[in-house]
């Protein structure tokens, strides 16, 4: 009953007509920067810090209003993953996958209100995972040593066959290829620069948002360019809209999708090294290893919308618990958010829970506040969002790559990272031509360095015994699935494959 | 992204019409060389919301976070473009001066900047987990030197870095011979690193007082030196310093401000002034005392002074252990 006690306590902070309006105009200031390819979450609350200080907030509104942004972005990153097929986060890239071809097929407006409401019981839930357990949950990070992390991404890269429905082996190569831009930079195990040809700029590694920005949006507008004389104008591509909310039947049958996605997605948020990225892949991967018996799964199957945005927003809760309960950031927002509490002379840790309570429980009221305010914009907003379609690509090329350039030189400041994502932008469009999928490029540079880096720490800590990788109950488990789900399909897969294809055949209707 | 940074400019604009007009400093910028949520970050954004609020600056200091080559972007910005900028200040502290040290910004040097002063430092603790039945610095350094193997040691900074180079001094004001023997893993910051030195995968953490503080007071972890000449004040008095266990080694992380180098000598007096004036503050003290941070009040030459010396020491040290050749 403490619970209930501290909570009431909470929504009695959060419940002031300056706090709620704090919420919503983070809501829609989150939604719409999550929204623009290029500006994510972590900018979002970073460009409101100054704002906050400016007004005098006190910690407990200035939370409100950031966390409500941070919040606001995790949904807002589906919109253009879905209607335009580049991701406005980091973690709605794995939205891209079915959403853009619902799109397609007419039924942007159920994806983006489906997706809403999947990024509403992942956020849901998660926030109720952080009031009830976020003291005990710290023990689950802690059970994550560098060899479990390890095993941890070893398993997103043996399920990554889920990603890519066509050519495993180009899937492979992208991962590959994804594996090996992450090494640019000085290596932190040694202190050695690599490949970065003695440009400073280089040093730091390549940032994951230009890389996604260039791929991504980039790509699209040179793909654009390229058959401008065909059918670039609206009439050409005509998208259909179709009805605005999902079916009942649709819904129920991503309820349990979304139930489990959201388990999956926050356990991977409280996990400091892994994340929401981690948290979105994850989800997706698993959830079509477990339902997707038709193949359908990247050809704008509903559950493929509903699973990485209920994990992905699930994460995001998630990434607080260590970050209030260990002072550790999980993810590049949570960071800012730390810095901003450590600006209010909060010091999160062990003890923030009992030494200020009201802060936390403010916080925790804030987000269910947050949340449900996010669910009640975003449905009627599909409407306008579905607008968007309608503008010919020919007005709306232009403004994707001004506002990815303008985002991109938003984010550090320097033209070189201009270069680079232009770098990019040709890259994807040459991979594009071979029928190459991104997705696996921009995991392969999002976890290649946290991989390597425990993979390297691990080892140095047993004096190079390998066999530390297997040394735990944990990590033998985790190399379990990773195999199952590895081994498995190499076996199945192709009778399964055989056996879709003969449905297909009598159905007849599906084709890509 | 700039449309809402300028509206919130504009706001703070209105805001502070009354307020006092600047002389120098009409539009400060200070440059945090690193994304948002670090260090550096912190320096400026605290620096600028402590100097609005005591009046120093009539408008919200714009700070912009030029990551990149761990500072050295920044710093290769400042020297090439905004060399004659007189509104701007770029945080700094012992990372920046490492980095120097060692080379690592290719092509620049600590002179082509002006140093301006110092807002504190934060002084490195070595600490281990409560269970640990290590109480001592002399017994980890003891275990270290008998067997190197059996110690690993977690920091927030790369190989090489400030977190890693503490240890490294400390070992050697212990008399062990070659250091490159003691085992340092890397870390993304010192928050990961506290976190599995407390999952027990490592034996010993090193990183900054304010890294470790709330750890300490929770009861997870033992300090077991602190790496300031004395002990510090208040509620930090507990932990024990290296010196008075007979290890003479002292680790300061600096924060502080460089400028551009061609900033006219009043934009420099009036920086420092200010910035001595902050320091000076009562909210100052209390910034301070919140995040850990021990006094060091260095201002203009004295601070220049400090930065020559502390560049140097670094130097000898990478050298010694071979980081550099």
């Amino acid at each position: 009953m403490d619970l209930f006690a501290s909570l009431g306590d909470g929504f009695a902070v959060a419940l002031t007509w300056q706090n709620l309006a704090l919420a919503l105009l983070g809501c829609f200031l989150g939604t719409v920067m999550g929204a623009l390819p290029g500006l994510g979450p972590s900018n979002g609350v970073a460009i409101l810090i100054p704002l906050a200080f400016t007004m005098g907030l006190g910690p407990t509104p200035a939370l409100i209003l950031l966390t409500s942004v941070y919040y606001g972005a995790m949904y807002g990153g589906r919109i253009s993953s879905i209607l335009l097929n580049i991701p406005g986060d980091e973690p709605a890239m794995m939205t891209c996958l079915d959403g853009h071809p619902m799109a397609r097929k007419g039924m942007a407006g159920e994806a983006l209100a489906l997706s809403g409401i999947a990024s509403f019981v992942g956020a849901f839930f998660a926030t109720w995972g952080l009031a009830l357990l976020a003291p005990q949950l710290v023990k689950i990070a802690l059970l994550f040593g560098p060899a479990e992390y390890f095993a941890l991404f070893a398993l997103a890269f043996m399920t990554l066959g889920g990603v890519s429905s066509t050519n495993q082996a180009k899937a492979a190569f992208a991962a590959a290829l994804g594996l090996g831009l992450a090494t640019i930079g000085v290596d932190t195990q040694t202190g050695v620069p690599r490949f970065t040809f003695g440009e400073v700029h280089l040093y730091d590694g390549l940032d994951f948002l230009v890389a996604i920005v260039g791929l991504f949006a980039l790509s699209e507008v040179f793909i654009f360019l390229e058959h401008r004389h065909g059918g670039s104008d609206a009439a050409g591509k005509k998208m259909e809209i179709g009805r605005l909310t999902p079916p009942m039947s649709m819904l129920k049958a991503c309820t349990p999708t979304m139930l489990r996605t959201s388990v999956l997605g926050f356990i991977a948020g409280v996990l400091p090294g892994a994340g929401a990225s981690l948290g979105s892949f994850i989800s997706y991967t698993m959830e079509k290893r477990l339902v997707d018996k038709e193949g359908t799964f990247g050809t704008g199957d509903p559950r493929g919308v509903a699973a990485p945005e209920a994990g992905n927003n699930a994460a995001a809760g998630g990434a607080l618990v260590p970050m209030l309960a260990l002072g550790v950031p999980g993810s590049g927002t949570t960071a800012v958010l730390l810095a901003v509490l450590l600006a209010l002379n909060i010091t999160p840790g062990p003890l923030l829970f009992t030494q200020n309570p009201d802060v936390v429980w403010g916080l925790i009221a804030a987000l269910f506040i947050a949340n449900f305010m996010l669910l009640a914009l975003n449905i009627p907003m599909v409407g306008l969002f579905t607008r968007l379609l309608l503008i010919p690509s020919r007005v709306l090329m232009p403004i994707v790559a001004m506002v990815s350039f303008v985002g991109i030189y938003g984010i550090s400041g320097s033209s070189f990272d201009l270069l680079v994502m232009i770098g990019f932008g040709v890259m994807g469009w040459v991979l594009r031509k071979f029928d190459v999928p991104l997705v696996p490029i921009i995991l392969g540079t999002l976890l290649g360095n946290s991989m390597e880096n425990n993979l390297r720490r691990a080892v140095t800590i047993d004096n190079g015994n390998w066999w530390t990788l297997v040394d735990s109950p944990l990590a033998l488990t985790l190399w379990g699935i990773a195999i199952v789900g590895f081994i498995l399909p190499l076996f199945f897969g192709a009778r399964v494959k055989a056996g879709m294809r003969a449905r297909r055949d009598e159905e007849g209707s599906i084709s890509d | 992204m700039t449309l809402y940074a300028t509206r919130g400019l504009i706001a703070a604009a209105f805001l502070s019409l009354a307020a006092t007009a600047g002389l120098a400093q009409e539009n400060p910028e200070c440059i945090a060389p690193a994304n948002p949520g670090g260090g550096w970050d912190f320096t400026c954004r605290q620096v600028g919301k402590s100097m609005q609020d005591l009046g120093l600056i009539a408008k919200t200091m714009q700070v912009s976070n030029l990551a990149g080559g761990g500072g050295g972007v920044a710093f290769a910005e400042v020297v090439n473009k905004r060399n004659d900028s007189n509104d701007l200040i770029v945080a700094a502290s012992t990372a920046t001066a490492t980095r120097l040290a060692q080379g690592a910004y290719p092509g620049n040097t600590m002179d082509q900047v002006r140093w301006l002063a110092s807002v504190g430092a934060d002084y490195g603790v070595i600490a281990v987990a409560a269970a640990n039945e290590i109480q001592t610095l002399p017994q980890l350094l003891d275990q270290i030197k008998s067997d190197p193997k059996s110690i690993s040691i977690a920091g927030g900074s790369a190989v090489g870095g400030w977190d890693h180079l503490k240890v490294l001094i400390a070992a050697n004001a212990y008399g062990i011979e070659d250091v490159r023997t003691v085992k340092y893993i890397a870390f993304d910051g010192g928050g990961e690193a506290v976190t599995q030195l407390l999952a027990g995968s490592v034996q010993a953490f090193t990183g900054d007082v304010s890294e470790a503080k709330g750890f300490v007071d929770s009861g997870d972890i033992r300090v077991i030196a602190v790496l300031s000449p004395e002990r510090l004040e208040g509620e930090f008095a507990s932990m024990p310093t290296a010196r008075e266990q007979g290890v003479d080694a002292i680790g300061a992380n600096w924060r502080g401000f460089y400028a551009p180098g061609g900033m006219s000598d009043d934009a420099y007096n009036a920086w420092v002034e200010k910035i001595g004036a902050l320091y000076a503050s009562a909210e100052w003290k209390e910034v301070m005392a919140t995040n850990g941070m021990a006094p060091l009040d260095l201002q203009g030459a004295a601070f220049q002074q400090f930065v020559t010396e502390s560049v140097a020491q670094i130097e000898a040290i990478s050298r010694e252990i071979g980081i550099i050749k």
